[in-house]
């Protein structure tokens, strides 16, 4: 593989030679058209200018909360939305705006989970049809035909190869996304695109497929990239986290270093939020708890976002310069024990 | 595989016992119960919609059958018994419109002809035509509610400005005007042939709108959900994504428009052959036979009654069913 980095990254970020995927000066911007002659008069900023990269067998966690881009961006790394501009590497082919049928062979590298399992699965089709749609839309023989692979990706997540000629609604929740994800699996993959793969789970449920993630991505040398907003999940399995905030990356770190020693603003804000379950605590806080962080405000509007630093409307630490001149998404400190780099998008970063 | 003993435990709470042996070929296949059989369990259930099926089956029998049965009974559908008329008053000789062994449902006045081989050959045309309209309207319909809805933007506002214009047409009047502005063969056809494609064309080609503008919501819906990006995330083409993954849940409202479509043509029908535009003379139907008898149905309320009941009795029968159906698909429906 060999990529030139300076026509990925506008100086910000060395493409990682071993990075499956490489994502660079990534947007998309949705046009907001109006009027008899559908004239556009703006643009939903959804994603606006991100960089990352994932190895193989890695995970990156991509946080946030809702509305800041996160789903967009799962969605133009499987290519169901074309980007604005950017790039998107994926072992060294820019696949940002492939066609459908150039698309098509790459497909069984990039899979998806989705969010919601009731409505991810057709509620016409079998069990069968549903995992089993994947050989038939990209015509591969299977050694023993698409019975028994489906019925053995059905025994690989954890649900009875019986099940083949069941219907969806004759499952559970945690159920339906153990089919989801079998399809997902059925192609091989490299990548997992996971869209809030538990949100709509209940949390004994999310546990169990949240481990059966974990336990596919060592069986398979899974890499992937990990959509929630709820921390903990996100800090369980995921080896990088990435924060984001209106369409920009605000932070990217260790997941240990991330959780601990957050530098931006909104990552500590972010941070202190997550409960912690201390029935002991008697000050209000577990040891080590920092202060409950309150953000005054809401998100501003991605169609007119904040100039230069985007978090500067809500931020108790801006400054002038954090109105006028935007903070690159720059390396701090070294290496994280496993090897990582922590990059903040921050002038007056925290804990440094 | 690390094992889930919480979701083990689920799986033979929910579906009994079970044993997992990956390798064998399910001994015992499970048979999952798709949506629509659910639906056909549910109304069998239902014992008004079950009646009301039965009668609809009656009828589409006798509809079919008639071409071969009508000839035989009480001399046909076309035959003039002139002798089982009162030469004076020109109404049936007899009890009840001249009811005898030999015709069942008497003769009618003027002619003798036998009602019910005309009843039956009526319900013949009746059937074929509101069978034929509903099909055309599913098949319209079906075909802009997708183009619409799947497609969207200019598509989309040229379809539903089509179908306000087709919704906003007055298809009676309009129905009128064309037949009779068309001469009595055009286009190859016998004249009862013309009039029954004219029919079919008239109160098929007006009703697509209504169901085009249902199908047209049901897509909205159905292309935002994850399972039509799961399967583009596949590769599969806009094709299979229409047909194979639209397409199967389209099935339970085509279903319920068509079963409660058709009474609505049937009526239809019977309204153009009453004002006499449909089926022509002397062939038989349900509405021509109405507006007949309606010059002496003080003297001969047989003759209005009969072909007045075959109406009322299919049309409620299909209504019923119809409404069964849609019960069946959506048991929170309410009643």
């Amino acid at each position: 593989m060999s990529t030139e980095p300076s026509t990925q990254a506008a100086g910000l970020t060395q493409a990682d030679p071993d990075a499956l995927l490489s994502v660079s000066g990534l947007k998309k911007h949705f046009p907001i058209k109006r009027g008899v002659l559908q004239r556009q008069v703006g643009a939903v900023q959804a994603v606006d200018g991100i960089d990352f990269s994932v190895k193989s067998g890695e995970t990156l966690g991509l946080v946030g909360e809702s509305g800041c881009g996160k789903s967009t961006t799962g969605r133009l790394l499987s290519r169901l939305l074309e980007p604005t501009a950017g790039s998107i590497m994926f072992e060294g082919r820019d696949i940002a705006h492939l066609s459908t049928s150039q698309m098509r062979p790459l497909r069984r590298d990039i899979q998806m989970v989705f969010q919601d399992p009731q409505s991810s699965l057709n509620p016409r089709h079998t069990v069968g049809t549903i995992v089993g749609a994947p050989f038939h839309i990209q015509g591969i023989e299977t050694p023993n035909g698409v019975k028994r692979a489906v019925q053995d990706l059905l025994s690989m997540v954890g649900l009875s190869p019986e099940h083949y000629n069941r219907y969806p609604h004759e499952f559970s929740g945690g159920q339906r996304q153990r089919i989801g994800i079998a399809r997902a699996l059925a192609l091989k993959p490299k990548l997992i695109v996971a869209d809030e793969p538990v949100s709509a789970l209940d949390v004994s449920i999310q546990a169990q497929v949240v481990n059966l993630l974990e336990d596919l991505q060592n069986e398979l040398n899974l890499a992937y990239v990990f959509i929630a907003h709820d921390l903990s999940v996100v800090r369980h399995i995921s080896d990088r986290v990435a924060v984001m905030y209106l369409g920009k990356i605000v932070e990217i770190a260790d997941q240990s270093v991330l959780y601990t020693k957050p530098h931006h603003p909104y990552t500590t804000a972010l941070m202190s939020a997550v409960p912690i379950p201390d029935p002991d605590r008697k000050d209000g806080k577990a040891e080590g708890q920092v202060e409950r962080i309150r953000l005054t405000g809401d998100v501003p509007s991605p169609i007119n976002p904040p100039a230069a630093c985007r978090f500067n409307t809500r931020c108790w630490k801006a400054q002038d310069i954090c109105r006028t001149q935007e903070p690159p998404l720059l390396q701090i400190g070294g290496l994280s024990e496993a090897g990582f780099e922590h990059r903040v998008a921050c002038h007056f970063p925290e804990n440094v | 595989m690390t094992t889930l003993p919480g979701d083990a435990s689920a799986l033979t709470d929910d579906f009994g016992e079970i044993t997992p042996e990956p390798g064998t070929p399910a001994a015992k296949a499970i048979e999952g119960r798709s949506l629509t059989q659910i639906a056909w369990t549910r109304l069998k259930r239902d014992k008004i919609a079950m009646t009301a099926m039965c009668i609809v089956i009656l009828m589409c029998v006798i509809g079919a059958c008639a071409s071969f049965v009508a000839p035989h009974l009480g001399g046909g559908p076309n035959t003039f018994h002139s002798n089982l008329i009162d030469g004076d008053t020109s109404l049936p000789i007899g009890t009840a419109g001249g009811i005898s062994s030999k015709h069942w449902l008497g003769v009618d006045p003027g002619s003798g002809r036998d009602i019910a081989a005309r009843v039956i050959k009526g319900a013949q045309w009746s059937l074929l035509i509101s069978f034929l309209a509903t099909a055309l309207t599913v098949i319209l319909g079906l075909v802009a509610g997708l183009l619409a809805g799947y497609f969207g933007g200019w598509v989309d506002a040229v379809v539903n400005w089509l179908m306000a214009v087709f919704l906003a047409f007055p298809v009676v009047l309009f129905g009128i005007a064309l037949a009779s502005g068309l001469p009595l063969r055009a286009f190859g056809f016998s004249p009862i042939w013309l009039r029954v494609t004219l029919l079919i064309l008239v109160i098929g080609g007006f009703g697509w709108a209504y169901f085009g503008r249902i199908v047209r919501g049901q897509v909205l819906t159905l292309r935002e959900k994850e399972f039509v990006d799961a399967s583009r995330s596949l590769g599969a083409s806009e094709l299979r994504i229409v047909f194979k993954e639209i397409m199967p849940n389209l099935i339970a409202p085509t279903l319920v428009f068509a079963s409660l479509a058709i009474p609505g043509n049937i009526l239809a029908e019977a309204t153009f052959s009453f004002l006499g535009v449909g089926i022509p003379l002397p062939e038989p139907s349900w509405g021509g036979m109405l507006n007949d008898s309606l010059s002496q149905y003080q003297y001969d309320p047989a003759y209005l009654f009969i072909p007045g009941l075959a109406i009322f009795v299919t049309v409620l029968a299909f209504n019923l069913f119809g409404d069964g159906v849609r019960d069946a698909f959506d048991p929170k429906a309410g009643r």
